[in-house]
């Protein structure tokens, strides 16, 4: 093996167990700074002693144990730290003489149970959203400093400041390295489930020229994803959120045509949808209706996509089913996008009347003020009712604010169309 | 990036031997080792190839050869589909793997090709020959409803 293949298997052997070896080490030094050094001093020595004498057999023990060796040194150099530094000496002493010899114990047992408290603590409401992100994706998902600040397009220091900060905010908080408990679990899982469905949208967002690493966020999104349902896998709306995200991916293939170019669902060429992937959303879906009765607002996101999947033609679907989901989410989670896009479902199972009632009512709100798929979708509703004079001026109105080229013709188009009488190809 | 991760046949496999209890355990705490660290998305075994078939072309001729085959060593016994960033990450799972078979065994491990490495090859024709090929599929799944 080459220096380089051996570089290469050393990458592989991270991605594989640096979130494991740095969440027992988190436990022992109770620092995720510190835990995060010590593994990288780990990887270190790995770098320079592999490519010498060959990977060896079991790679994870390995940085286990060099990890644990300099996890060792880094307690007694604090310990007589504290001892100089503190009166109360040998109570700590005591303590901590205990704490060495239970070292191995302590980072064998429970590893998926430090695996979650390193996800509880890279999401902490003490950090900003962004830093939640980077430090999920560099001490979960494995990501090096320099492949974020790619995937998210932004200079790599400022990634690192980022993650620097993050840890010392961290450490100045004494945020505990523990999973929460009763109430403050579920206000605490949903910002892990907000963390990974943002990295995943990251990733969806992508265009044809960006950097491969954009898309492959959503690949790393799925693993973090399908790692926390098997944390948690009593929670539904962990379910829910991979079973959205599952389903959505589905449709990576189908969603962009040969020249980048956005493709509307209704458009899309369904037998690129990845069959494998709408499988799994499926099932992840099914986890989540039996957890519970009330789906959550994933599981709910994800039930309408699964409607999508399971049509295998547009005018298959189920509107009305999906019309009751977007009724169910707007209870759960009310913002004017979803009023939209219940208004766009109802239109297409009883009507365009229906759906324009609906939208009305959306005018006059101020978040959506600037929002081309408004102007659109109302558009779109009044040229169906045959009122053409309005629905032009609503396309005009949604061209002049999208900020897409590609858009903006197509809905200029639209508007000709409408000037000229019944449009001729656009009828859903 | 997805893998395939096929295991070769042997003449246990072929005579339909199951795996003892044992490496049947093995086997299942290596599969929900896969299932935790979130790269496993598919995995099945496969009957031995006298319960298969195949169909050979020959220009427009199709001649269908029943099972068993001989050639132990080409034929799969099971295969798994993972997610992984790289083959060198596919490699080190696949080395985690308890030895699936008594003694000698061999598992080989292939890249999927995704969409996008089809690039220009994959021209609006063929495009077109596909969505038909889409329609067509619906069309028969409402026959069939």
């Amino acid at each position: 093996m080459s220096v380089s293949d051996t570089h290469r298997a050393i990458d592989a052997v991270w991605r594989i167990e640096s979130a494991r070896l740095i969440a027992g080490l988190a436990r022992i030094v109770r620092d995720v700074g510190v835990a995060e050094d010590l593994a990288h001093d780990a990887l270190v020595a790995a770098l320079e002693q592999w490519p010498e004498s060959g990977v060896p057999d079991n790679p994870g023990a390995w940085l286990m144990a060099t990890a644990k060796h300099r996890a060792i040194d880094v307690l007694r150099r604090k310990e007589r730290l504290e001892r100089k530094h503190e009166e109360l000496g040998r109570q700590l002493e005591a303590r901590h003489e205990m704490a060495v010899p239970d070292l191995d114990a302590a980072i064998d047992d429970h590893v998926g149970d430090d695996l979650l408290r390193l996800v509880f603590i890279s999401c902490h409401p003490v950090l900003s959203t962004e830093a939640r992100v980077a430090l999920t994706l560099r001490l979960l998902g494995g990501l090096t400093t320099e492949e974020i600040a790619r995937a998210f397009l932004v200079p790599e220091p400022t990634v690192a400041q980022r993650i620097v900060r993050a840890k010392r905010t961290l450490s100045e908080a004494r945020v505990p390295f523990e999973v929460p408990r009763g109430e403050e679990l579920a206000a605490r899982l949903s910002s892990v489930l907000e963390v990974i469905y943002l990295v995943f949208n990251e990733g969806y967002s992508a265009t044809a020229g960006d950097d491969w690493m954009r898309p492959a966020l959503c690949e790393d999104a799925l693993r973090l994803g399908r790692i926390l349902a098997e944390l948690v896998p009593k929670e539904p709306e962990v379910h829910g959120l991979v079973a959205l995200m599952e389903i959505q991916a589905s449709r990576s293939a189908a969603r962009i045509g040969p020249s980048g170019e956005p493709i509307r669902l209704f458009d899309q060429n369904r037998a690129l949808w990845d069959q494998l992937l709408i499988h799994r959303g499926l099932a992840a879906l099914e986890r989540a209706e039996k957890l519970s009765g009330a789906l959550g607002p994933y599981a709910l996101q994800a039930a309408i996509a699964a409607c999508h999947a399971r049509a295998l033609t547009p005018e298959e679907t189920d509107w009305a089913r999906i019309a009751a989901l977007y009724d169910a989410l707007a209870e759960l989670a009310p913002s004017p996008v979803v009023e939209l896009n219940r208004a766009v479902a109802v239109a297409m199972a009883f009507g365009p009347a229906a759906g324009l009632e609906l939208v009305d009512t959306l005018m006059s709100e101020p978040s959506l003020e600037g929002y081309h798929l408004l102007p659109t979708v109302r558009g779109d509703l009044l040229a169906r009712l045959g009122r053409f004079g309005e629905a032009r001026a609503e396309f005009e109105r949604a061209a002049a604010l999208t900020r897409n080229s590609r858009e903006r013709e197509l809905l200029l188009e639209r508007a000709r169309a409408c000037a000229g009488g019944p449009p001729l190809s656009d009828a859903q | 990036m997805r893998f395939i991760v096929l295991l070769k046949a042997d003449k246990n496999t072929e005579a339909g031997v199951l795996p003892d209890e044992k490496l049947l355990t093995e086997m299942g705490k290596y599969n929900e080792e896969l299932v935790k660290a979130g790269v496993l998305l598919a995995a099945e075994g496969l009957q031995p190839s006298s319960k298969g078939a195949r169909v050979r072309f020959s220009g427009k001729k199709r001649t269908v050869i029943d099972g068993p085959f001989i050639e132990t060593k080409e034929l799969i016994a099971g295969f798994w589909m993972i997610q992984v960033k790289s083959k060198e990450e596919a490699i080190e799972w696949v080395k985690r793997c308890p030895n699936p078979l008594e003694g000698e065994a061999e598992i080989e491990i292939r890249q999927v090709f995704e969409a996008a490495d089809f690039g220009e090859a994959f021209t609006p024709e063929l495009r077109e020959a596909e969505e038909s090929m889409g329609r067509q599929m619906a069309a028969n799944a409402k026959r069939q409803s």
